[in-house]
């Protein structure tokens, strides 16, 4: 298309940006009152977009009523090789375990 | 009696729009943005397959909208010029959007209170999409009008090359000024005044200055289209030709 404005636009400072978008980690909440879970991750310039993102990457077929975005450089994660003593469970404990009364019929979600 | 011809002027705007924007499948500047445009492009498709099926119905010559879409020569095509443009680079794209969202909004919003049921309805699905399309291209007018000196200068050239479309879409031809008269469709030159009160702050926002010209290239309403839309339309139109009736 012939530029016809007299604007001076270079057209060889157009290749790729040096850095890529950032990464985003998407939450999804699928109904009230219930959490919001992890669904996946996204690339956006900035918060505004990577919520709009999420929308059409993980909410077009009326998976939620609720988004959060979080840069994933926020996150704090243990590392891989400290995970055994890290999550190693206290068999023997077994008072830590709620398995001394019934669940109500109809509580799904509890 | 909704004319036919009303509902084609409609449903072409939609679907010239709708096979506009899908060339950016698999070449938007990143997978996100890919499949945002995507997006759009299928609403804008569901629009048009909606007002070309009521056209066809209310014409009664036995054309659904298959027949309407890929059977039919550039000048029967009744779209605005705005939709036909090439996409340019991408803030060629988002003037696009942005000025055919906007206007779309406003149509769609004013048909709402159409005396046809039925337009009415396939309005009221479609004013839902229009807004989450303005948005989207009210996102990126700000991040690239506000952004850095090539993304403005891009953008302000983008918007100097789409402008004189822009007026298009304010010109009621003679079956729109027929439809308006009697309660079913909208004057386009009342939503005129509205699109300007909706664009001006963005641009106000985004730094970018709002051309003045009102020159008007040619009449799409009328047949008269851009040398590419002979391209987009034998693309579009290739298979459906080829082998009549195809189905997946």
């Amino acid at each position: 298309m012939a530029d016809r404005t007299g604007h001076e636009v270079n057209e060889t400072d157009s290749a790729r940006p040096e850095q890529d978008w950032p990464l985003w980690e998407v939450f999804v909440r699928p109904h009230r009152g219930l959490a919001h879970t992890h669904a996946g991750s996204l690339h956006a310039p900035d918060a505004c977009l990577a919520l709009r993102n999420a929308r059409d990457l993980f909410t077009r077929r009326s998976e939620g009523i609720s988004l959060w975005v979080v840069p994933s450089a926020a996150i704090t994660a243990v590392s891989p090789d400290e995970k055994d003593p890290f999550f190693a469970p206290a068999g023997d404990k077994a008072y830590r375990h709620p398995t001394f009364y019934d669940v109500p019929e109809g509580a799904d979600h509890l | 009696m909704t004319g036919s011809g009303y509902l084609l002027s409609l449903g072409d705007d939609a679907l010239i729009a709708a096979q506009r924007m899908t060339q950016w499948c698999a070449s938007a500047p990143e997978l996100e943005e890919d499949i945002a445009l995507a997006n759009i492009a299928l609403d804008l498709l569901g629009q048009a397959r909606a007002l070309l099926s009521y056209a066809g119905a209310r014409e009664g010559a036995g054309r659904d909208e298959d027949a309407l879409a890929f059977l039919r020569d550039p000048e029967e095509f009744g779209n605005v010029q705005l939709v036909e443009l090439p996409n340019g680079d991408f803030a060629v794209t988002i003037a696009k959007l942005l000025f055919f969202s906007v206007y779309q909004e406003l149509l769609y919003d004013g048909l709402l209170r159409s005396r046809d049921s039925a337009l009415a309805g396939i309005a009221g699905k479609a004013v839902k999409e229009c807004a989450y399309h303005v948005d989207h291209a009210v996102c990126w007018t700000l991040r690239l009008g506000d952004g850095t000196a090539q993304s403005h200068a891009r953008m302000s050239r983008a918007v100097d090359i789409i402008w004189p479309y822009t007026h298009a879409l304010f010109i009621a031809d003679a079956a729109t000024a027929a439809q308006a008269a009697c309660g079913v469709g909208v004057d386009p030159a009342t939503l005129r005044a509205p699109w300007l009160d909706r664009v001006r702050p963005v641009f106000t926002e985004a730094g970018l200055d709002l051309p003045e010209g009102d020159w008007v290239p040619l009449h799409g309403r009328r047949g008269e289209h851009t040398e590419s839309f002979g391209l987009l339309l034998t693309q579009m139109q290739a298979l459906h030709r080829a082998y009549p009736g195809a189905r997946w």
